[in-house]
């Protein structure tokens, strides 16, 4: 385990900063302050975090549809986020994108995806121009355990097996695609046994402890770097709330006892207990952080609310580059 | 709903291929899971599962929920749905109903809010109905059904939401593919407007009844084939024709609405203006509320066409 006790702080922090930042989108969102649809990470922070600590900001991720936990992971600007959250014409894509669409091209987070699966084949790019580059970057495809039916997936292991490219496929298995359960639609119990078919090492590991996805991450990354190709990444976790906050969301198939029994495992409480065992923070000191990520979200949404509308006539420019 | 318990009972080789079952579980009980089959999120396969189905004697409805979605499965659709019947000499038939939403309005930004149905327009081999009531939805869905041929059906995301002008009748009916209605008669301005711009143009012809204008609201309900002669009538009665599509204007089905009408040369003699597009301009839908709506047409851009129209 690692005792760099900045780095598992940071870790902490950024943990803390997901979950608060989703809850407070979920209630601004019920609300009526955010329009459209919004995924929320909470539960799965470990393996944002676990992962995106093993990465520089150099490398690129690719994200989903739940992608917050992705861009403050990478390093995005929560002010920034929000504000496109709420529409606004600071946002990161001037309100153009909205949850499903944020991306910080700056620190190498190349967008959330409305699309399931179509982050893969665009990380395996980003791993091909790494390549190309001649450095040693890499990159990082985050993706669900639903999206692993998609043909994207397949192409994207096969592309990236035959063409050793540096890219880790991180598959976030939280046992539901929307609706539909794990059990009922894919053929494998494990993700990571698709990567034989790929001829490329394929791991499962526990996706709700931070400390096993980081270490995990940095061996794939070090593989990566070293020009061993790619990696299949899958994390066992599970999402706390519904599939999406919507207006008029069909009810939540998942049995309650399930829900309850992922809560009671859960990635920052476990966090705590283990910082605190090891002596890198007394409760103090994480609570001291806790309240600092909680004023960080709320002047973010401050920031987001007095930020201005973008002008209707906005909508027809960025069509192009110029 | 009804249109699906009714088609099912009717003929046990329909069944459902969807994305999320949603509120066709309601249906699980009379009919189990075998006809109503919930897919992994693998559209290109099951798409093509269906189609392979259908040429093998069954009737599959298919839906992926939004068409956003199932563009992953283009090349089913595009080089297999589209073509198979005629490349192989028309031997066997492929009857199937695939079934997808599309359009914009609820900020969902510009992966979950398009309407491409003037690409399908465009691929020679799918039949293409786009319903703008619950009405008229379950008697060209029954329709689609019973058709021998791949038919693409698009619902409006909103039109499940829309106000209810015409509740569905329990009883059977249908509405027959490739017929225009008239939605509402007229004398000045004929307005054809396509799914949910139907109700825009109802409510304008409402408003602009106040000024003494009188709109005739031409639904064209399926695009392919396309109710050609309907639309030329009504606008050889009023002489002038504004067309409402949410697509965005280039390309759009609305361009060839205005070519059909103009090509012919007793409604372009009848003509006293040009035709009109209200359109959504070329651009991805944003997610913004004030952009999102600057950019699809509703009820005050019918009346500035209408307007555009009379001058
Ligand atoms: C190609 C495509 N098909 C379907 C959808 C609708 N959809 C959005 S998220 C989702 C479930 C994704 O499940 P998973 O990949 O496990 O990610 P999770 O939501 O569990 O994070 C579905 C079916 C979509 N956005 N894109
Ligand atoms: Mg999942």
């Amino acid at each position: 385990m690692t005792t760099d006790s900045g780095l598992l702080l940071d870790m902490y922090r950024k943990m803390v900063t997901i979950r608060t930042f989703d809850a407070r989108a979920v209630e601004e969102f019920h609300e009526g302050n955010i329009p459209g649809v919004v995924h929320a990470y909470i539960g799965q922070e470990a393996v944002a975090v676990g992962v995106c600590s093993a990465l520089r900001s150099t490398d690129r991720i690719a994200s989903t549809h739940r992608g917050h936990g992705h861009n403050i992971a990478k390093g995005a600007d929560i002010n920034l986020m929000m504000a496109e959250l709420f529409g606004r014409a600071n946002g990161y894509c001037h309100g153009k994108g909205g949850s499903m669409h944020i991306a910080d091209f700056s620190v190498g987070m190349l967008g959330a995806n409305g699309i399931v699966g179509a982050g893969m084949p665009i990380a395996t790019g980003a791993a091909l121009a790494a390549k190309l580059e001649g450095g040693d970057g890499v990159a990082v495809a985050f993706f669900g355990d639903g999206a692993s039916n998609e043909g994207a997936f397949h192409g994207s292991l096969n592309l990236a097996s035959i063409w050793n490219l540096p890219v880790i496929f991180v598959c976030e298995n939280n046992r539901w695609a929307s609706s539909n359960s794990a059990a009922a639609t894919l053929s494998v119990e494990d993700v990571s046994a698709r990567a034989a078919g790929y001829n490329i090492p394929g791991l499962t590991v526990e996706g709700t402890d931070v400390l096993t996805v980081y270490e995990a991450a940095q061996e794939a990354v070090r593989q990566a770097r070293e020009g061993g190709g790619p990696t299949l990444l899958e994390c066992k976790t599970y999402r706390w709330r519904g599939h999406s906050e919507s207006r008029g969301n069909p009810p939540d198939p998942r049995p309650v006892s399930e829900i309850e029994l992922s809560q009671s495992h859960d990635p920052i409480s476990v966090f705590i207990d283990l910082l605190m065992e090891q002596g890198v923070a007394t409760r103090e000191q994480l609570q001291q952080i806790d309240q600092e990520v909680a004023a960080a979200v709320e002047s973010a949404i401050e920031f987001a609310r007095s930020s201005p509308l973008p002008r209707p006539e906005d909508a027809l420019t960025e069509v192009f580059a110029p | 709903m009804e249109a699906f318990r009714e088609e099912m009972r009717r003929d046990d080789k329909v069944f459902h291929i969807c994305g999320n079952l949603g509120p066709l579980a309601a249906l699980v009980p009379e009919f189990g899971i075998e006809r109503l089959r919930a897919s992994p999120i693998s559209e290109e396969a099951y798409v093509g599962a269906g189609l392979g189905a259908a040429g093998s004697g069954f009737r599959p409805i298919i839906s992926p929920g939004m068409m956003t979605f199932a563009f992953t499965a283009m090349d089913q659709i595009v080089n297999q749905m589209a073509k198979i019947h005629y490349m192989f000499g028309g031997q066997a038939a492929f009857p199937l109903v695939f079934r997808a939403s599309t359009g914009g309005g609820r900020s969902a930004a510009a992966q979950h809010s398009q309407s491409p149905h003037p690409m399908f327009m465009n691929l020679a081999g799918l039949k293409l109905v786009m319903p703008s009531n619950p009405y008229d939805a379950k008697g060209l869905m029954k329709s689609a059904i019973r058709d021998n041929n791949p038919v693409v059906f698009f619902e409006d995301q909103l039109l499940a939401a829309l106000p209810d002008r015409c509740p569905v009748p329990e009883e059977e009916y249908l509405v027959p593919i490739g017929e225009a209605d008239v939605k509402r008669e007229g004398s000045d301005v004929t307005v054809v407007a396509i799914s949910k711009m139907a109700p825009e143009a109802l409510k304008a012809a409402d408003e602009l009844e106040a000024e003494g204008i009188s709109l005739e609201v031409v639904d064209p309900r399926t695009l392919v084939p396309m109710d050609t002669p309907a639309i030329r009538r009504s606008v050889r009665k009023t002489g002038r024709v504004v067309i409402v599509d949410e697509a965005c204007i280039t390309g759009s089905a609305a361009a060839e609405i205005s070519a059909q009408i103009t090509e012919d040369l007793e409604t372009f003699r009848a003509l006293k203006s040009p035709p009109v597009r209200v359109c959504a301009p070329d651009v991805p839908i944003p997610y913004s509320p004030v952009m999102e709506q600057y950019c699809l047409p509703d009820k005050d851009n019918v009346i500035a066409g209408v307007r555009k129209a009379l001058q």
